[in-house]
């Protein structure tokens, strides 16, 4: 599967996921944290772990949750979003982890 | 009815009114004369006025404050003479005034003249009809060498009767389901010749291969080799294989320009029928009506619409005479369309680095200001209108992806065709190479390197994981367009 940024690039590790996070959070964006089994062009709303992280101030406790996530639904692919709430617009997504891959 | 009896040349010869007195006073005056409005230094533009900045050559023994008040008087109420009919209507509300004239830096054989127009001379929603008036007869007015309309502020009560783009950048990233990245495209190459079931095997390789979109040629349409319907079919089916295959959502951009605006409608109708999301049209060439006309239907129909700019360079690219990029750049957007070509600084096509971002903000920005905005004289505030990608073309490849970035940031499209179908392993591998070069910087940005000062080095890294990326490194090494820039912009100092 080859959607969503940083798809053609090697799967990220957890500390280059962190790095993004980094930027979110200096951004003044809220991270977010979606998965489904079934990714593809028809799928738009993969489903919410939880809600968007609104309170989250350090890339070690997004992770954490992707963490969680992962244990949770192992089967199935995650993505890490990012939502700016001034311009009310999603700024970001890509996926943090993958079925079957280890970074 | 007239009474028969009455003679038909019943108009007295005489010149006055029963005194010594004219009956009106005929005859031809300077525009800039006393008591008429067109040079009105020092007046107040309201809120509802339109305003202009036009560089003025005037013809020798023409002064700066005569050539100003004629294009103030030629674009809006004046005759070359006095007509009774004046007399008729308060000319005090119609008329344009220039309200100030500034020195062009290194040229004393122009200056800049700023003109205010009424709003009351332009109909609502229609640029066909604000065309005609301020880039209409007064072009070719005979006391002016040169003349270039440089910028044009719409005021909110006229911007309002726009529309716009028919989605703007955010609804078409929601309707792509592309974030935090630039979207990469490319032009199918050649432009002309390829049957329909090659066109849309080129399609299909480079969008399986990594690029969002891939689009027409502005000058296909429906040629003997490749008719238009046969084209979409084909086209349609590789977007959507290469979709189911990468899991992706992807378009084509195709070009519905036709010889009617009938023709044009049946085109678009069959692309959406086929599920293509997105569109093009060469909007200066069908002109600004059915423009606006195809940017309507876009809206109605949940179509993007892709505008190319063919024939702008026509118009824009003298420095001295036509219309600056950076006004038909802003009427495109006032207009509508959801994409526009613009300069790409390091590639093949004419562009400063200044305007090309200075033309991006007043693309993409709610409230457009002059500090950002290089060369324009005006604040724009766009009152929520939408946004739209502006587009990066000609002669790019993967080493400029760095330069592209910085100079164009998230917000735009960059669309490789040389730089996708010339890659040696061919078009899927060329559409990797630069999707893998876009990811790359886009992570290393946000990670916080300077990609300017590092980014061959971030290149390099990255084709470590990617032969593709290699080998087109290997093809474009060294290849730049280095020209000087005919259309510099003008720097007023205040």
């Amino acid at each position: 599967m080859k959607t969503e940024t940083f798809s053609y690039l090697p799967p990220l590790t957890p500390e280059q996921v962190r790095k993004q996070v980094r930027y979110i959070l200096d951004n003044g964006w809220i991270p977010g944290i979606e998965f489904t089994a079934q990714p593809g062009p028809q799928n738009t709303y993969w489903t919410w772990w939880k809600l968007p992280l609104f309170n989250a101030r350090t890339p070690d406790e997004v992770w954490a949750e992707i963490e969680a996530c992962q244990a949770v639904h192992p089967d199935c692919y995650i993505r890490l979003t990012a939502y700016d709430s001034s311009r009310q617009v999603q700024a970001m997504s890509f996926v943090v982890s993958q079925p079957g891959v280890t970074t | 009815m007239m009474n028969p009896s009455e003679p038909l040349n019943a108009n007295p010869t005489s010149t006055t009114g029963g005194n010594d007195r004219p009956l009106f006073d005929a005859g031809v005056k300077d525009y800039s004369a006393a008591g008429r409005y067109y040079y009105d230094i020092g007046f107040q533009p309201s809120e509802n006025h339109v305003l202009a900045a036009f560089r003025i050559t005037p013809q020798e023994g023409v002064s700066f404050a005569e050539a100003a008040a004629a294009v103030a008087g030629e674009s809006s109420f004046a005759t070359w003479t006095t007509v009774w009919s004046d007399y008729m209507v308060d000319a005090a509300r119609y008329c344009a005034r220039t309200y100030d004239i500034k020195p062009v830096p290194g040229r004393d054989d122009q200056c800049i003249a700023y003109i205010a127009y009424p709003l009351d001379l332009f109909e609502e929603g229609s640029l066909p009809n604000l065309m005609s008036s301020l880039v209409g007869n007064v072009f070719g007015f005979k006391p002016l060498r040169a003349l270039r309309l440089e910028d044009i502020y719409f005021p909110p009560a006229l911007l309002k009767t726009f529309q716009g783009p028919p989605h703007g950048i955010q609804v078409e990233r929601d309707r792509l389901n592309k974030y935090g990245r630039p979207l990469l495209g490319g032009t199918m190459k050649p432009k002309l010749g390829l049957s329909a079931k090659n066109y849309g095997r080129l399609v299909y390789e480079a969008l399986r291969g990594g690029l969002d979109f891939t689009k027409d040629d502005e000058n296909i349409t429906s040629q003997p080799f490749m008719r238009w319907r046969d084209r979409y079919e084909f086209v349609m089916e590789a977007v959507h294989k290469a979709e189911a295959e990468t899991g992706e959502r992807k378009g084509h951009y195709l070009n519905v320009t036709a010889g009617d605006v009938e023709e044009m409608y049946r085109r678009a109708e069959l692309a959406k029928e086929l599920g293509s999301r997105i569109i093009m049209v060469d909007y200066l060439v069908i002109g600004f009506t059915a423009f606006a006309s195809l940017s309507k239907w876009c809206r109605a129909n949940g179509m993007l619409l892709h505008a190319h700019r063919a024939m702008h360079a026509v118009i824009d690219r003298q420095p001295h005479h036509g219309i600056h990029w950076r006004v038909l750049a802003k009427w495109c957007r006032i207009v509508g369309a959801d994409h526009v070509h613009n300069g790409t600084v390091v590639g093949k096509l004419e562009a400063d680095r200044a305007s090309t971002v200075g033309i991006n903000h007043m693309l993409r920005k709610d409230y457009a200001r002059t500090t950002e905005c290089i060369g324009y004289h005006f604040d724009q505030p766009w009152l929520s209108m939408p946004g739209m990608f502006p587009v990066a073309s000609g002669g790019i490849h993967v080493w400029h992806m760095p330069d592209l970035v910085a100079i164009f940031g998230d917000d735009a499209v960059l669309q490789f065709g040389g730089g996708t179908v010339g890659h040696p392993w061919g078009s899927a591998a060329g559409a990797t190479a630069n999707r893998v070069a876009l990811e790359a910087v886009v992570q290393a940005r946000n990670e916080g390197r300077d990609i300017l000062a590092e980014g061959p080095d971030i290149l390099k890294q990255a084709a470590r994981h990617s032969p593709e990326l290699r080998a087109a490194l290997d093809t474009w090494k060294g290849v730049t367009f280095d020209y000087e820039t005919v259309d510099k912009p003008v720097l007023l100092t205040t």
